[in-house]
């Protein structure tokens, strides 16, 4: 008879201590951030998918050597170039030298991890992480980023 | 509460729980014979969400895995990346510097505080309080907004590198670090208080969804599982990896077999972990995060390796069978919650549909784990 | 008689009113309140504090497509959803507000709404059952086995009272507790010295009675999917909605007429509907807390809670008051 008695009580006592819980949370702040109304900063490596970056030119680094391509494991990368002539001034004498300049630089980040391999195994600092996240569609070529073009418009 | 049945044949029916049900947590079937609220019968079915990740590993080079285990179990990814480094290192002979090791121990188990504080939530969510859910996500915030700051990703993490680390910690880390510490123990206080006291959360779980160490050991269940059922193991202490001698922890374990068990175990190992992260970064040593050399392409050498690490959900194995080539011969993943979660089919005969869930709560499933 | 039709007319409508207003805009503070239990806002987008919520709800239920699931038994389908709320609209009507606000005083008052309270599960049943879907059976099932084990305790506590009060009627009920607290039914007196124990039983009981957390085991909805409206959308998942909440709001009622003096005010000045409506929202309050704290009982849990506790010591005191009453 006493366990009955005490186990109700014991019970209710607990009960009690966890609305007193809840009662006290009630009262304070809310810690949530109304999402379109507030945003949040992201913080400096957040991933979001992959920039080119440029140089002082406002030119992309790339040298198009296709690392990146190739250490990618969804292969969302593909990227094209295109040798072009240039001349240079060496020694008093010009000369006409080649290189490859990116023509372009198309990702496909529907199937993109965001592993960072490419941006590990770019030894020119040539793509980075950028920090966009708003990112919704319906439709699945919206994801399909033209990088090259992105660049031009950020510096447009 | 389970009581004897007779059925008399035709008297029974069969119940889909899944492949979309509130309490699967994910596209887990489970097939159940009832005999009104009774279980008579069940039978897990898997293959919802298979995405051959083992087939992965073997036809993509070595780091071209990495983010592949991570997609695994979502709420304790470092941990099972842990293990893939831990194992292709081994394989190829790899030193790792002592700061990356110890940054890898210290976010591994900040994970590993995160994934059992969403199980906390969502087990109570079965149980049918929501209010816990919500302050557990709070805590878990802290985490996740730490490690976003230092891995770039808050879920799917991609942040060890054969050999070291993605980069290294920053500035924040450590502070934050320092005052999530006080914080989470004030709140274990709280979930003690709000849900483990609670009467009705006992009634619930004592005594109820006995697992005995026969089955545990029949259907190789580990980790918070069997340690609820009174198996001492734990990867951490019986097969030392990484920096964890080094750390002055206790394994949990109870012998009362029933969800309680299981619950407690969890309960106390965030605990555990937050010592460990306490000495983590008492200990942290300067240095390097990468190896001075390291190989440029990764390619072990023919043979067998094994490495199995201590996850959120229990010992996660995993094999990898190299010829010598850029990619895996063959690469077997061994999924703590694939061997826990078949237990369940002999283990609920009987059961009251209820308590058979609440018993499938304190598993602690993540289907995209067992259906790899 | 006209002039008594038009009353009733008027009564009802006015019932109606009351009890669509009440369950839209509770609905609206459940879920404020369980926000700012969890620490985030709830609805505050539509309208001043998300005033605006329950017309966008209530929009959004009834442009919706009424399904009925095939082989479903049609008729009580579309009788269910009707039966969970019509009964509770007509225990509004014998439920006084105050000395003069009650539509229809009625010498059998209290056995009137427990009549239409047991009504309410017959609607789970056919919900649950007509439905054709498993989870819908099993949870009216334990629907009913909650009902039948929780009627019993709410019913001995109500005779405790009756017997003390000598009536069913319930504005005779709430005069007799007139003046002040301390003549509330719920202290303590020398003819009955267990009344806080009786008020914690029928408070559970009206929990359970109107299947709010945490003896919701008909929604169950991390073991059920939704319980015994599983397969009802549209407003006919409205009306299931709306029934629950014009219970509550019944159960707050009676708890207040039964325990807590009515319209009376704490310390006997200005009787009013006032003291009334801030009481039972006091109490739909303290509902929608416990709600939101307490993970969901077992049914055996539950049926154990009624027949080993509740049951013995509500049958307890009422002998007790029955022996004191004819000492005193
Ligand atoms: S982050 Fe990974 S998956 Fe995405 S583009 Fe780079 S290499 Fe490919
Ligand atoms: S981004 Fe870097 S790795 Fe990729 S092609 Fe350009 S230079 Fe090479």
């Amino acid at each position: 008879m006493g366990a009955y008695f005490s186990e109700i009580f014991r019970g209710l006592q607990s009960l009690a201590i966890g609305m007193g819980i809840t009662f006290r949370e009630f009262f304070k702040p809310v810690v949530t951030v109304s999402y379109p109304m507030e945003t949040l900063k992201m913080s400096a490596r957040y991933r979001g998918h992959i920039e080119l970056v440029e140089d002082e030119k406002g030119q992309p680094k790339c040298v198009a050597c296709g690392m990146c391509q190739r250490a990618c494991p969804s292969g969302c990368i593909s990227l094209a170039s295109e040798s072009v002539e240039y001349e240079v001034e060496e020694k008093g004498e010009t000369k006409t030298k080649k290189k490859k300049v990116l023509t372009k630089y198309n990702l496909n980040f529907t199937t993109c991890s965001l592993c960072g391999q490419c941006v590990e195994n770019c030894s020119f600092g040539a793509i980075d992480f950028s920090k966009e996240y708003n990112l919704a569609s319906s439709r699945k070529e919206d994801f399909h980023f033209d990088l090259l073009q992105r660049l031009k418009e950020r510096n447009s | 509460m389970s009581a004897p049945i007779h059925i008399q044949p035709g008297e029974t029916f069969t119940l889909n729980v899944g492949p979309q049900h509130p309490a699967t947590h994910g596209v887990l079937r489970v097939k159940l014979e009832m005999d009104g609220e009774y279980i008579v019968h069940a039978e897990t079915v898997l293959g919802y969400i298979h995405r051959m990740h083992e087939l992965m590993g073997e036809n993509r080079t070595y780091p071209q895995v990495l983010p592949n285990l991570s997609r695994l179990d979502y709420l304790g990814a470092l941990g099972y990346t842990h293990g893939h480094v831990l194992a292709v290192e081994r394989a190829s002979g790899i030193e790792v510097p002592e700061r990356a090791e110890y940054i890898r121990a210290i976010t591994v188990e900040m994970n590993r505080i995160a994934s059992h504080l969403f199980w906390f939530g969502a087990f109570v969510m079965d149980l049918g309080g929501f209010t816990p859910l919500m302050y557990a996500i709070q805590d878990r915030e802290y985490i996740l907004d730490i490690l976003e700051r230092v891995t770039g990703s808050r879920l799917t993490y991609c942040y060890y590198r054969f050999g070291g680390l993605y980069n290294d910690i920053d500035d924040e880390f450590i502070p934050a670090t320092k005052a999530f510490i006080p914080r989470m123990r004030e709140s274990l206080k709280k979930y003690d208080a709000l849900v483990t006291g609670n009467i009705i959360l006992q009634k619930r779980l004592k005594d109820i969804g006995p697992l005995s160490k026969e089955l545990c050991r029949k259907y190789g269940a580990t980790g918070p599982v069997a340690r609820g059922s009174g198996i001492d193991f734990d990867v951490r202490k019986n097969e030392p990896y990484s920096v964890y001698p080094e750390f002055d922890f206790d394994i949990p374990v109870y012998h009362e077999c029933d969800s309680f068990a299981r619950y407690k175990v969890r309960m106390d190992e965030m605990e555990q972990s937050l010592r460990i992260i306490e000495q983590g970064l008492e200990k942290l040593p300067d240095g390097p995060i990468m190896p001075a050399k390291k190989p440029k392409l990764i390619k072990p050498p023919a043979g067998d390796y094994y490495q199995a690490v201590e996850t959120a959900r229990g010992s996660f194995g995993i094999r990898i069978v190299s010829d010598g080539g850029k990619n895996a011969y063959r690469f077997k993943l061994r999924s703590p919650t694939y061997s826990n979660m078949h237990l369940f089919d002999e283990a609920c005969e009987g059961m009251l549909i209820m308590d058979a869930l609440a018993l499938m709560g304190s598993l602690d499933l993540v289907i995209p784990e067992i259906d790899r | 008689m006209s002039l008594t039709v038009l009353n009733a007319i008027i009564a009802v409508v006015i019932a109606i009113g009351f009890a669509a207003l009440n369950a839209a805009y509770l609905v609206w503070a459940e879920r404020r309140g369980a926000g700012r239990i969890q620490r985030r806002p709830g609805p505050n987008v539509n309208g001043p504090l998300g005033l605006l919520q329950p017309l966008a709800d209530g929009a959004k239920l009834m442009t919706k497509q009424l399904m009925i699931p095939g082989g479903a038994d049609k008729a009580l389908f579309m009788v269910a959803p009707v039966l969970a709320m019509a009964p509770a609209i007509m225990s509004f009507v014998t439920i006084p507000f105050s000395d003069v606000i009650v539509a229809k005083s009625m010498d059998v008052g209290v056995l009137m709404i427990f009549a239409f309270a047991s009504l309410g599960s017959m609607s789970i049943l056919f919900a649950g059952w007509s439905s054709r879907n498993k989870y819908g059976v099993m949870a009216s099932v334990r629907a009913v086995s909650q009902a039948i084990s929780y009627e019993v305790p709410m019913l001995i506590t109500v005779i405790t009272i009756v017997m003390m009060t000598g009536s069913m009627n319930l504005h005779d009920l709430a005069v007799s507790q007139a003046g002040g607290f301390w003549h509330w039914n719920i202290i303590p007196s020398l003819a009955s010295p267990l009344m806080p124990v009786s008020f914690l039983i029928f408070f559970i009981c009206s929990l359970a009675e109107t299947n709010r957390a945490p003896f919701d085991l008909g929604e169950a909805e991390s073991e059920l999917v939704a319980g015994f409206h599983t397969e009802y959308g549209s407003m006919g998942f409205g009306l299931f909605f709306m029934g629950e909440y014009a219970n509550i709001v019944i159960g707050a009622s009676l708890i207040t007429i039964l325990f807590l003096g009515g319209w009376g005010c704490p310390f006997g000045l200005f009787p009013s509907v006032f003291w009334f409506l801030l009481k039972i929202y006091l109490l739909i309050a303290t509902f929608i807390w416990i709600r939101w704290t307490f993970p969901r009982t077992t049914i055996y849990g539950l049926l154990n809670l009624s027949w080993k506790i509740l049951i013995p010591i509500s049958l307890f005191n009422l002998l007790l008051t029955a022996g004191l009453l004819k000492v005193f």
